[in-house]
């Protein structure tokens, strides 16, 4: 892509893409002066892959990231990448390998992106430092990569939180090693600077097979983006695997030990807390036309209640989050008696309705039906939230 | 079809080659300029000041007799230098010869030369501890470090001379860099437990005038004769410049400064703060002390020589790094150490013929222009780290 010409270290081999130990942390304990905070860190990665670290704040995220940066002294077990652990790298060795982009507020005076890029070559330059063609071709491309190149000149003083970021990250890449450490590189970012960094490390995760270890708050972006997540809770590991896996069902309540409040980790949506108490009600809604009218519903406190809708309708998972009775029906299931006569009765009873204005098509006539039932009755039928 | 390919490939290449080409020329444009200029310019304000300083005296000596002047005393000792037949018989008579020759070889060459090596090296290490301690506002004077060097020369200036009246250069430097590693290690002490910067400062204001007591407290109690020595040096000047201080703060100097260049390339990467080093390779222990021992060694070296002198270590290494627009310390380290002697020179230069012929302390002219830029720096970065950045 665009003329890149990455060396793609031991893509082949003992280590390839395929064997799961190619980075590795057995049994490793991390922690502060010499106490650890976190044991039992077992993780194994293929090359290439992204491994996430999820959790509440205050977890260890940035201490297990640190002490497989080399920042912090393990305490415990080790960490080995293809079969070596890295404790017996000497520090030239270590910088060749691994990069790190850090959470540390960092100040240099009157230093260009590119300088600082440029730092990235500090473990192949010569002992007074001197950049050889190769060292500027590679600090070029790193800048490229992060679409910093109108950067370049600037005073790294002078630039905003997400562009600091990328010259950050362009710096980890300058070094040229096949893992990467990130702690938090998304953090303080808006969505646009967000996707943009995690889209760089997808791509140098594809095309150059490094191997990434990051931390997030985002957890929804976390599990559209990693191979591997990596749940840190408490002094033990949460759980790891495919984010698949981890992300079902109620385990990020767990996670986070929230008590109100429900995520989709499907969707990736989170949702505040559902309104307690009787609907007040009736949303009659499909096709994600309900959804807004949900939101708007919580915000203002109102229970309500929806239908009829099919469970693979997008309205649907929402509308579980939110609201307090669900009228539904199988995923391409028409729509039963049954189901339709308790909505009815349920819509009658509550008085009011608003019509989220879902289209009628021959699959939820049952809708249009309730529509129609609600007008002979002479209840009302509003289309927005505002006139209740 | 191979040799078509081969002219592509050939195309190609040359096209790459060109656009990266222009990447490095524009990227290096402004800056491949600006610092020669900088550097052309320190070396005209320097030799200039050089000649205004042997003009410019109780005796004045004519510009063009100052060439004709240097020009016999460096021929006379070359001849001696080679081995000639009684060079030093030959010196002796040129400098009794003239009262010219000798005010200029006995007294203001060896004056000037040493204001320049000393000041560059206070510039040189003000830049080190910036290093260190991240910060600009760092510096062997307002740490305090100048004033605990003192204070260990005064003590054994005082103890030496009553008990063996006799003092060496070596003596003097091993005391002062003695006083500068201990008040550094104490101010270090403090910083492990306050990182806040502006902290730091007081503490070392406050350990300055500590050891500006226990000086105090020293000569009270010391003959006559003693204080005359240490009022007139403590004062910090460099009128007691001789040959043999020349040779000896050359030497120190000259070590200090390419031992302080070959730490650029660390220097470099420990701007990005001590954890981004470390994970580049730096061996940040050994160069946190390597700076430190260099950083003493330097600024020893001047209060030894001169006494302790204000804000040269503070002011220089900015002036260096607006004018240069650049903090690369290979850069900053050599061209601070020019700005250094160049600003001590006209420094010196005013302390001496202002109120001639009283003279000046050199701290006095110095505070004078450097104190103002250190406020400057500090009223700056109040307002530019107004949120959460130690001073």
């Amino acid at each position: 892509m665009d003329g890149f010409s990455w060396t793609t270290g031991q893509t082949e081999g003992e280590y390839g893409m395929g064997d799961f130990s190619y980075f590795e942390t057995k049994d490793l304990s991390v922690g502060y002066h010499g106490k650890a905070l976190i044991h039992d860190i077992c993780v194994s990665l293929k090359k290439g892959e992204i491994l996430t670290l999820i959790g509440p704040n205050g977890a260890g995220k940035s201490t297990i990231l640190k002490s497989i940066a080399r920042q912090l002294q393990t305490i415990r077990g080790s960490v080995c990448v293809q079969g070596q652990n890295i404790s017996e790298w000497n520090a030239r060795e270590a910088a060749c390998h691994l990069a790190v982009v850090l959470t540390d507020r960092i100040h240099p005076e009157l230093m260009t992106c590119r300088e600082l890029v440029a730092m990235g070559r500090y473990p192949y330059t010569n002992a007074v430092g001197r950049l050889t063609g190769e060292d500027r071709r590679r600090t070029e491309e790193a800048l490229a990569l992060v679409h910093g190149e109108e950067l370049a000149e600037k005073d790294f003083m002078t630039l905003s939180d997400g562009q600091k970021q990328r010259i950050l990250l362009a710096r980890a890449i300058c070094q040229d090693t096949e893992i990467l450490v990130l702690d938090e590189p998304t953090a303080y970012l808006d969505i646009r600077y967000q996707v943009e960094i995690l889209q760089i490390l997808r791509r140098l995760a594809r095309e150059k097979g490094s191997t990434i270890l990051l931390s997030m708050q985002e957890i929804d972006l976390a599990y559209k983006f990693s191979d591997r997540l990596l749940c840190v809770k408490g002094d033990t590991i949460f759980a790891f695997g495919d984010p698949e896996e981890i992300l079902s069902g109620d385990m990020v309540r767990e996670l986070y030990d929230m008590e109100q409040g429900y995520y989709d980790a499907l969707l990736g949506s989170v949702e505040l807390p559902q309104v307690k108490g009787s609907p007040k009600v009736f949303v009659i809604s499909g096709a994600g036309y309900g959804i807004p009218v949900y939101r708007k519903l919580q915000r203002d406190e109102i229970p309500f209640a929806t239908g009829i809708l099919f469970e693979n309708d997008v309205d649907y998972a929402v509308a579980c989050g939110l609201g307090s009775v669900v009228f539904s029906t199988g995923a391409f299931e028409p729509v039963g008696e049954e189901t339709f006569l308790a909505a009815k009765e349920k819509m009658l009873e509550i008085g009011t309705v608003i019509d989220a204005g879902c289209p009628v098509g021959s699959y939820n006539q049952c809708n249009g039906m309730l529509l129609a039932a609600a007008r002979e009755a002479g209840i009302r039928v509003i289309a927005d939230v505002s006139e209740i | 079809m191979l040799e078509k390919y081969g002219i592509i490939v050939n195309f190609v290449r040359a096209g790459y080659n060109e656009s990266t080409k222009d990447v490095e020329r524009s990227a290096m444009g402004k800056q491949s300029i600006r610092i020669p200029v900088v550097v052309l310019g320190m070396i005209l304000l320097f030799l200039t000041g050089l000649i205004l300083n042997i003009a410019i005296g109780s005796v004045p000596i004519a510009p063009l007799r100052i060439f004709t002047l240097l020009g016999q005393g460096i021929r006379i000792q070359m001849d001696s230098l080679i081995g000639a037949a009684h060079g030093g018989d030959a010196m002796h008579r040129f400098l009794t010869g003239s009262t010219e020759a000798r005010i200029l070889f006995s007294i203001r060459l060896p004056r000037i030369l040493l204001a320049a090596i000393l000041g560059g090296a206070l510039a040189v290490s003000g830049f080190l501890l910036q290093s260190f301690f991240g910060n600009p506002i760092a510096g062997p004077f307002v740490l305090g470090i100048s004033s605990g060097a003192k204070m260990i020369v005064g003590i054994t200036m005082i103890f030496l001379l009553k008990n063996i009246s006799f003092m060496n250069s070596a003596v003097m430097v091993a005391a002062a860099f003695a006083g500068s590693l201990l008040v550094t290690g104490v101010v270090l002490l403090f910083a492990q437990k306050v990182p806040n910067m502006s902290m730091l400062l007081v503490i070392g204001i406050m350990v300055s005038y500590l050891c500006g007591a226990v000086t105090d407290f020293c000569v009270t109690f010391a003959d006559d004769q003693n204080i005359v020595n240490l009022t007139a040096w403590s004062m910090g000047s460099f009128s007691g410049a001789d040959w043999e201080a020349v040779r000896f703060s050359f030497v120190i100097c000259m070590a200090g400064l390419v031992l302080s260049w070959l730490l650029a390339k660390p220097m470099g990467a420990y701007a990005l703060g001590e954890a981004y080093a470390r994970s580049m390779g730096v061996p940040v222990k050994t160069f946190r002390i390597s700076l430190i021992l260099l950083s003493s060694m330097l600024s020893g070296c001047v209060t030894a020589f001169a006494g302790p002198v204000s804000f040269v270590g503070i002011a220089i290494p900015h002036i260096t790094k607006s004018l240069t627009k650049t903090s690369r310390p290979g850069v900053v380290i050599p061209l601070s150490f020019l700005t250094g002697a160049v600003f001590c020179l006209y420094c010196d230069l005013l302390a001496r013929t202002v109120f001639a012929p009283t003279e000046l302390a050199i701290s006095t002219v110095t505070s004078v222009f450097g104190a103002p830029v250190v406020i400057y720096m500090m009223i700056r970065r109040a307002k530019g780290h107004e949120s959460g950045v130690a001073l």
